[in-house]
């Protein structure tokens, strides 16, 4: 009886439940891009090798390798759910093989190589325009605010709509090209080596800045949108009539009773932005050539490096499972109304 | 027989103008709907005008010389050209205002094709959801959950990745309504759900109607208006997701769309040669159709849903 009531507790708990969805994001996203080739009927990957092997390009020494031991490795003789079995073990172990282009190098370290940047772009980013868009939103869902905040935000609000590389081509051009202010592209200056010190961190940051502010610019209006209409709806809300009728001073209205309260569906949509600032950032890190994620995915997508492409997206997604997982478990803890237990 | 012919000529004409008129002081009362309307007929304009004017065949690489800028002669062509092109030649030679004419209808098909599939399919598995509830909305649920927290335009670079050998514009469409009809699913179960508690959906259970034709003959038409606003929103996303996806080079390479031409002009660097008049023309469509998209779906909203209309 007591092991039943274990299970029971378990399968009924928040987390646990949370942590199963989490896994069936990672098998749903791995079996769509594992099937997805085969529905295809071409083999990118042969395909690829083959169209090298004609070429007899820069990769024919490693060629006979690769091919042996792709076939090998993959087995594309055995039936397709032997295939399946090895692909998921290779997926769990996180072993994504050689990539096709710069045979050798592994697939993980071309990501690894990589990953930093985009994660340091990214979470200043995402920070800055949650921080800033979260204020302006409410300030302009706030009857007491000033009348002049409308226009001045209104216009931005409309970049909401505006894809984030389109905002970068026209920055580039003005800012980089015309005023020269910032450099053209890249994450450090040409000829340097990335090193700790207080120049090469200097030149990260005036490369960052243009990429940055076209995100940071094209994401700020879907934060002030979703804040102003928390704050309209809480409006009319009686807590804030009865705090209104208490005679609070109006900061305190405004911090206290009415962004304490609108603030908490912006947290849940932290971890749905997540995605949409990725894959919007992919195309910014191509045009200002960024070393990120995004820039490497760019490079594989042209050179059809498949293993690269199926190992990046797989990162991606585990990442924004694992965030969105984090998020939906910290929910409670912000929100009292949303309890652990199921049903709640 | 003339005459009453006349009147009722009339009286169609007078109602017409009523409507119109109506319409006119609706818009004026939702500014959104109208700036998103106005952008999209002047693009509408823009495009028929083009197409009744211009040599839209120019959109083809090797029209002209490359490079040129607008009014720039034409040194392959000096005794025709020897004014230019009026937004000049990219680096291929096409003439960068017929890739525009040509562009804007075909970015548009996709978007409509896309947005029209992911609409369809995702009302059916709403209403499904919704209507049945059980373990059918159980699975449903799930599924949709997945799809909003894996972004759709990953799934869209394996599959584009995978059909490489020359998409055109209708296959493009058809790839990006893959993922189109996620975001649909859930919001329209949402709106099934308070729809089915309403009483004359009670009513008609009660009097023996089959649940299909609840769903279909009840429930969808006063479900129509939301869906209709969705359908832009859809639409809207299908672009973003097709122009993405085109820009990173997975699109159809022999049709002149907007976001091929964004690819292009990443491809040579347009803006480290200060070509303004190629990467220019193609970044300001794009933000109109966006801009008027978006601006529709938040003017629709509110025509589609009076709660919001208390405040603006």
């Amino acid at each position: 009886m007591a092991i039943k009531n274990i299970i029971s507790i378990i399968i009924t708990n928040y987390v646990f439940r949370r942590f199963l969805f989490f896994l069936l994001i990672i098998w749903i996203a791995s079996t769509a891009i594992f099937l997805i080739p085969r529905l295809s009927g071409q083999d990118p990957v042969k395909e690829k090798l083959l169209l090298e092997a004609q070429r007899g390009g820069h990769m024919q020494a490693g060629l006979e390798e690769m091919a042996a031991s792709y076939s090998a490795k993959f087995g594309l003789d055995k039936p397709l759910i032997v295939q399946y079995g090895n692909y998921m073990k290779d997926l769990v172990r996180f072993d994504f093989g050689p990539s096709i282009a710069y045979f050798p190098k592994s697939v993980n370290s071309l990501i690894g190589d990589s990953v930093v940047w985009t994660f340091g772009l990214l979470s200043v980013c995402t920070f800055l325009a949650f921080f800033i868009g979260t204020i302006a939103g409410a300030l302009l869902g706030w009857p007491k605010s000033p009348n002049f905040l409308q226009y001045v935000f209104m216009p931005i609000l409309t970049l909401a709509a505006i894809p984030y590389y389109l905002l970068a081509l026209v920055l580039i051009y003005i800012f980089a090209f015309n005023l020269d202010w910032f450099p053209l592209f890249g994450g450090y200056a040409v000829a340097q080596l990335p090193e700790w010190s207080f120049s090469f961190i200097g030149q990260v940051i005036h490369h960052a800045i243009l990429p940055a502010s076209s995100i940071v610019l094209a994401s700020l209006g879907f934060w002030a949108l979703g804040m102003r209409g928390m704050m309209v709806t809480n409006q009319g809300e009686d807590f804030m009539i009865a705090a209104e009728a208490k005679g609070l001073r109006s900061i305190r209205l405004f911090f206290n009773y009415a962004v304490r309260n609108a603030i908490l569906p912006q947290t849940t949509a932290l971890a749905l932005s997540l995605g949409t600032v990725f894959t919007g950032s992919v195309l910014v890190e191509v045009i200002f050539r960024y070393p990120g994620l995004g820039n490497t995915l760019y490079q594989a997508i042209k050179l059809n490096d498949f293993f690269v492409i199926r190992g990046m997206i797989f990162i991606v997604i585990v990442t924004l499972g694992l965030a969105t997982f984090i998020i939906d478990v910290t929910y409670p803890l912000l929100d009292p109304r949303v309890s652990y237990k199921k049903g709640g | 027989m003339a005459t009453a012919n006349a009147t009722t000529q009339d009286l169609t004409a007078k109602t017409f103008r009523r409507r119109l008129e109506d319409f006119w002081r609706y818009v004026k009362r939702n500014p959104s709907l109208g700036v998103g309307l106005g952008l999209f007929l002047s693009l509408f304009l823009f495009v028929a005008i083009g197409y009744a004017t211009y040599e839209v065949e120019r959109y083809r690489p090797l029209s002209g010389g490359p490079d040129l800028a607008p009014f720039e002669k034409d040194s392959y062509n000096p005794v025709t050209r020897a004014n230019g092109y009026i937004l000049g030649t990219d680096r291929q030679g096409r003439d960068v205002m017929a890739v525009m004419i040509a562009g804007i209808p075909l970015t548009l098909q996709i978007g409509l094709i896309a947005g029209l599939i992911g609409i369809t399919v995702g009302t059916i598995l709403a209403f499904m959801a919704a209507y049945y509830g059980g373990w059918i909305d159980q699975v449903i649920s799930t599924i949709v959950d997945v799809g909003l927290t894996i972004p759709g335009i990953l799934i869209l670079i394996v599959i584009a990745v995978n059909l490489q050998s020359g998409l055109s514009v209708p296959q493009m469409g058809l790839a990006v309504s893959a993922v189109a009809w996620v975001w649909p699913a859930r919001t329209i179960r949402a709106q099934v759900l308070v729809m089915r508690e309403q009483l004359y959906v009670e009513i008609a259970r009660l009097s023996g109607t089959s649940g299909f034709s609840i769903m279909f003959k009840e429930m969808l038409p006063n479900l129509a208006p939301y869906i209709g606003a969705s359908l832009v929103g859809s639409v809207a996303s299908a672009i973003l997701a097709s122009v993405g996806l085109e820009a990173l080079g997975l699109g159809p390479f022999d049709s002149p769309t907007l976001g091929m031409t964004i690819y292009w002009n990443i491809q040579f660097s347009s803006i480290l040669h200060g070509m303004w008049w190629w990467f220019g023309p193609p970044i300001l469509v794009l933000a109109m159709i966006f801009v008027g998209l978006f601006l529709m779906t938040a003017g629709l909203d509110e025509w589609s849903n009076p709660r919001l209309r208390k405040r603006v």
